[in-house]
């Protein structure tokens, strides 16, 4: 079957993408039919020692109180702290958390917390692409996010022949903002569905419960044996496309890397400290991905909102937090892969110092962009450190502010990936990795603290 | 060689059954005289006609985005009378279905979405949605419908169309005038040299966004001219004047007093316009036949000339002499024999897309596709906002293609290729296979519960019929046909076995749906 995309239907893709691509040989499973963008070999690392391989992203959707985890402010009283006004030290001099996360506390030397985070914005969906683009929002442009870029840089355009594809989310898909901005739906990240904290990890279409090895072969041989239409297009490079991204599905299902989810193969105690809930068990889950390679997993964390009842919510939420990431962190560091692979917790802003006692929201907290935190670790990034300071209560960054495009260049950085690359537009319109000052993004600096 | 009987039908070889007719090619107007003449002269031969039973199935997809009924189909393909297509076209094109279909087309062009970048308020999504609906339903015409967007001026919870504006993510005039080149002139300016994009930036350069007390709201309106008093102002605003150009090089005066947005608009929509009628011209073709006559159709330049001028020409003619009827021009074309022509190519290797000389197979659009398994299940899918506005309630059994907002989806949509609505640009849906759709449509829990809980399946199985007559009506409620004769044999030796119960009718179902003649318009 001879398929040359570039006399084919520009349906598919014309030819003027075509050649602006390249075509590959080998097509990377999720990175849509053989085509490549120009970046293999044109973006050689800026930092060739460069450790970093992965990053684990844990989005906290929704805005976690920066008060009540990383940044506490006992003193500033009850109207600030509510119950939650007894912050405890940790394995770091210095180093002060929130209460609710005992067992973070014992490994602050492998983390660093930025409290200088800020950016200004309160809204979720602007605040969430500022956050993972790093980018204004407004501009003519939707950037991708750091997710689409580290597996635009680490995936198979740059040799990565993983079957998994390189950006996975844990479990479900953000939204509210593309992730793959200009770049296009094909660098989606793969969402897993299904839940790990479930006796098996259904993985979307990798996973089917009920349905036997031998009743897949079945029905696809069956498949095969209808195709009336496929058989009378043969040479179709359109179908022929389809038929090959069929091939590759079934590699997942009916092959070996499909058993890369199945959560059973790990020790019960472990499975246990990590937390027997989605977010624990899909830290281990991103553990398992990092292991075999993939360059980005998002653990989607749900649940942060809290305009409402914020310290019955922080009683429920940051036991997991604390159970799932400090396992997460411990297990890497115990597996070597530390060193290797960049943790990066945080959401798209903190919430209002203030608390909001009157009806109706009973102890809330609302969005607060102007100042808030995240916690990196891994890869380079050095732990037992601090970088930047809140005022008595917490409202503004009073100094050593980090933007978020502070952040994410640091990872960039630390996982190699050229800082003044270019990015493949659609359009060709010239675009680098991060944001240049004419582009009017406000920076802190490079993280020199911590890397 | 080629027998006396294909010669007279004008085709190369037998019709491939059951996807092809050995009807006469002889051409059934201006477009096939334009497109078999340039064959003909190429040597080149076209497919034979497509069979009544891929007609029917293929133009219910282009003209309304949904799968016919099975009984649609079977009362199709009983139906004795020569003209049925005719006939069918005309059906198709007064349904509602038709308008709730091109208003997702307008929308993803005009970025109707609630969310980031976009950011218009759900109402204001609802309103600029049901505008565009009601324009297509109405047959606006389409000249008037562009001026109304280029040209409105007012709230945009209660002046829909002034939404153009507010929903472009940069308020830059270069921007603003990036967009509409794009919109309605299939052109990109930043191909353009600098100051011919410039001079076009001058006519929106006096747009003003008036925010309101209410969340979002919007006033789009023509700001008011530089004060005269204040000379450098009045310089300033006299230098910017003379600034302005129409892209085609043509200089203008603004005055004061006039909206800038009105002299642009008169001078786009003239039938004198070289890239308005162009532009609409060939994406509607693109848009039935899977390509344009000049491709990309939102990427005209001198140097990306059309496959076939003359009959781009006459289509532009058609629709400057019948006032910009957008229907007629679909009529015109699903009526024409080249729009008809079988997919699979008379020759190997195939003929250039670019000449027409088969239908080009595409595979269905997200929200088509999930509206079919919705449809050939008897299931429903849930759609909600994250914004939690009583204008974003979806009831359940609404479907894809009716869906508003671009911010509203699901990990399907997702999936399947639904662009962002972020650009404006005609490639941001993505309508290419890849694994993740298979493995969705092979293995979902979804689609394996739509599969499962079907009742209308069940219903098929529990009604006193044979297994043949089964088959049948499955057949034509997925790929609008009945069974071929060795299918038959395939499907015989499958239910021999020990395999009881639901499971040969679900496998079926099962293998039907992630077959490429289901899963793609052919």
């Amino acid at each position: 079957m001879n398929v040359n995309p570039t006399t084919k239907s520009g349906i598919f893709f014309s030819r003027r993408e075509a050649l602006r691509h390249g075509i590959a040989g080998a097509a990377g499973l999720f990175l849509a039919h053989g085509l490549s963008s120009p970046l293999l070999g044109a973006a050689p690392p800026a930092n060739v020692k460069a450790k970093a391989k992965s990053v684990i992203q844990i989005w906290m959707w929704g805005g976690p109180s920066h008060l009540d985890t990383f940044d506490p402010k006992p003193a500033a009283g009850n109207d600030y702290c509510g119950p939650l006004n007894k912050p405890i030290a940790t394995n770091v001099d210095g180093i002060v958390i929130g209460e609710l996360l005992p067992l973070l506390a014992k490994q602050a030397d492998k983390y660093a917390i930025i409290r200088g985070m800020t950016h200004g914005i309160n809204a979720h969906e602007t605040a969430a692409y500022m956050v993972q683009t790093g980018r204004k929002p407004g501009e003519r442009e939707v950037y991708p996010s750091a997710g689409t870029i580290v597996s635009l840089f680490r995936g198979y355009d740059a040799g990565y022949q993983g079957l998994i594809p390189p950006y996975i989310v844990l479990t479900e898909p953000q939204g509210r903002f593309s992730e793959a901005g200009f770049l296009g739906s094909r660098y989606k990240p793969f969402a897993t569905g299904g839940d790990p904290a479930q006796a098996r990890f259904a993985v979307e279409g990798v996973v089917a419960q009920g349905v036997s090895d031998e009743q897949q072969r079945d029905r696809r041989e069956l498949l095969h044996k209808l195709d009336t239409f496929g058989r009378a297009m043969r040479g179709n490079a359109a179908l022929a496309a389809l038929a090959k991204s069929e091939e590759q599905a079934y590699d997942l299902i009916l092959g070996d890397a499909g058993k890369l989810f199945d959560l059973a193969q790990e020790k019960d105690d472990l499975r246990e400290r990590y937390g027997r809930n989605t977010f624990g068990q899909s830290c281990l889950m991103a553990r398992r991905l990092v292991e075999k390679g993939v360059p980005y997993v998002t653990i989607n964390f749900k649940g942060w909102d809290t305009h409402k009842q914020n310290f019955q919510a922080m009683r429920q939420k940051l036991p997991q937090l604390d159970k799932g990431l400090a396992t997460l962190l411990a297990d890497l560091s115990d597996r070597g892969l530390l060193e290797s692979t960049i943790v990066w917790c945080g959401g798209e802003f903190g919430r209002t110092p203030k608390v909001q006692w009157e009806a109706p929201w009973n102890g809330g907290r609302n969005h607060w962009g102007q100042a808030f935190s995240a916690l990196v670790a891994g890869g380079g990034f050095k732990g037992g450190r601090v970088v930047g300071e809140t005022d008595a209560k917490g409202e503004q960054v009073k100094n050593r502010p980090v933007y978020p495009s502070d952040l994410i260049a640091g990872m960039y950085e630390l996982i190699g990936i050229d800082l003044n690359a270019k990015l493949p537009h659609p359009q060709g319109l010239p675009v680098q990795v991060t944001p240049t000052s004419a582009d009017g993004v406000k920076s802190g600096g490079r993280l020199i603290e911590i890397m | 060689m080629l027998t006396a009987s294909l010669t007279e039908r004008g085709a190369a070889r037998e019709p491939v059954p059951p996807f092809e007719s050995n009807a006469s090619l002889a051409p059934q107007g201006k477009i096939d005289d334009l497109v078999f003449g340039r064959l003909k002269r190429l040597g080149i031969p076209p497919a034979p006609l497509c069979s009544d039973a891929v007609f029917v199935r293929r133009v219910y997809l282009d003209a309304i985005g949904t799968l016919p009924t099975a009984q649609e189909a079977k009362d199709f393909l009983a139906d004795r009378d020569p003209k049925k297509r005719g006939k069918l076209i005309d059906r198709l094109l007064e349904r509602t279905e038709f308008a709730d279909y091109w208003a997702v087309k307008w929308s993803d062009l005009l970025r109707v979405k609630s969310e980031y970048p976009i950011n218009l308020w759900p109402n204001a999504v609802q309103g600029y949605h049901r505008w565009i609906r009601t324009c297509i339903k109405q047959n606006v015409p389409y000249d008037r419908f562009v001026r109304e967007l280029l040209t409105a001026s007012g709230s945009n919870f209660n002046v829909p169309q002034v939404n153009f504006y507010r929903a472009l993510q940069s308020r830059e005039p270069a921007a603003v005038a990036q967009a509409v080149a794009l919109n309605f002139m299939g052109v990109r300016p930043d191909t353009w040299p600098k100051e011919r994009w410039d001079a076009m930036a001058v006519f929106f350069s006096r747009i003003e966004y008036k925010a309101t007390e209410q969340w979002k709201e919007e006033i789009v309106q023509l700001a008011p001219a530089k004060d005269a008093a204040k000379p450098a102002e009045k310089s300033a605003a006299e230098a910017e004047i003379a600034n302005a150009q129409f892209p085609d090089g043509t200089p203008t005066r603004l005055l004061p007093d006039q909206d800038p947005r009105e002299i642009f608009a008169n001078w786009l929509i003239s039938p004198k316009n070289p890239y308005f009628t162009r532009n609409i011209a060939n994406r509607v073709w693109s848009w039935l036949l899977g390509r344009g006559i000049i491709h990309e159709p939102d990427d005209i330049r001198t140097d990306n000339p059309p496959s076939n001028p003359e009959l781009l020409a006459y289509l532009e003619r058609e629709l400057v002499n019948n006032h910009y009827d957008l229907k007629r021009l679909f009529r015109l074309i699903l009526n024409s024999k080249t729009y008809q022509l079988s997919s699979i190519p008379a020759t190997d290797p195939s003929p250039k897309d670019a000449e027409f000389a088969h239908y080009l197979p595409r595979r269905l659009d997200a929200e088509v596709l999930i509206d079919a398994l919705c449809r050939i299940t008897g299931t429903t899918e849930q759609y909600s906002s994250p914004i939690p506005e009583p204008f974003t309630f979806i009831p359940e059994n609404r479907r894809s293609i009716e869906l508003a907002d671009g911010s509203i989806g699901s990990t399907f949509l997702e999936t399947f290729g639904r662009p962002s609505r972020d650009t404006g640009l005609e490639s941001e849906r993505n309508n290419r296979p890849s694994a993740a759709q298979s493995l969705h449509l092979l293995n979902s829990s979804h689609i394996r519960r739509k599969l499962e809980q079907s009742d209308k399946l069940r219903e098929l199985l529990q009604a006193k019929k044979k297994p043949r007559e089964i088959v049948e009506e499955l057949y034509l409620t997925i790929l609008s046909r009945p069974p071929t004769a060795d299918e038959l044999l395939v499907l015989r030796d499958y239910s021999q076995p020990v395999r009881g119960g639901r499971r040969p009718l679900l496998d079926v179902t099962w293998a039907l749906m992630n077959s490429a003649e289901f899963l793609y318009r052919h």
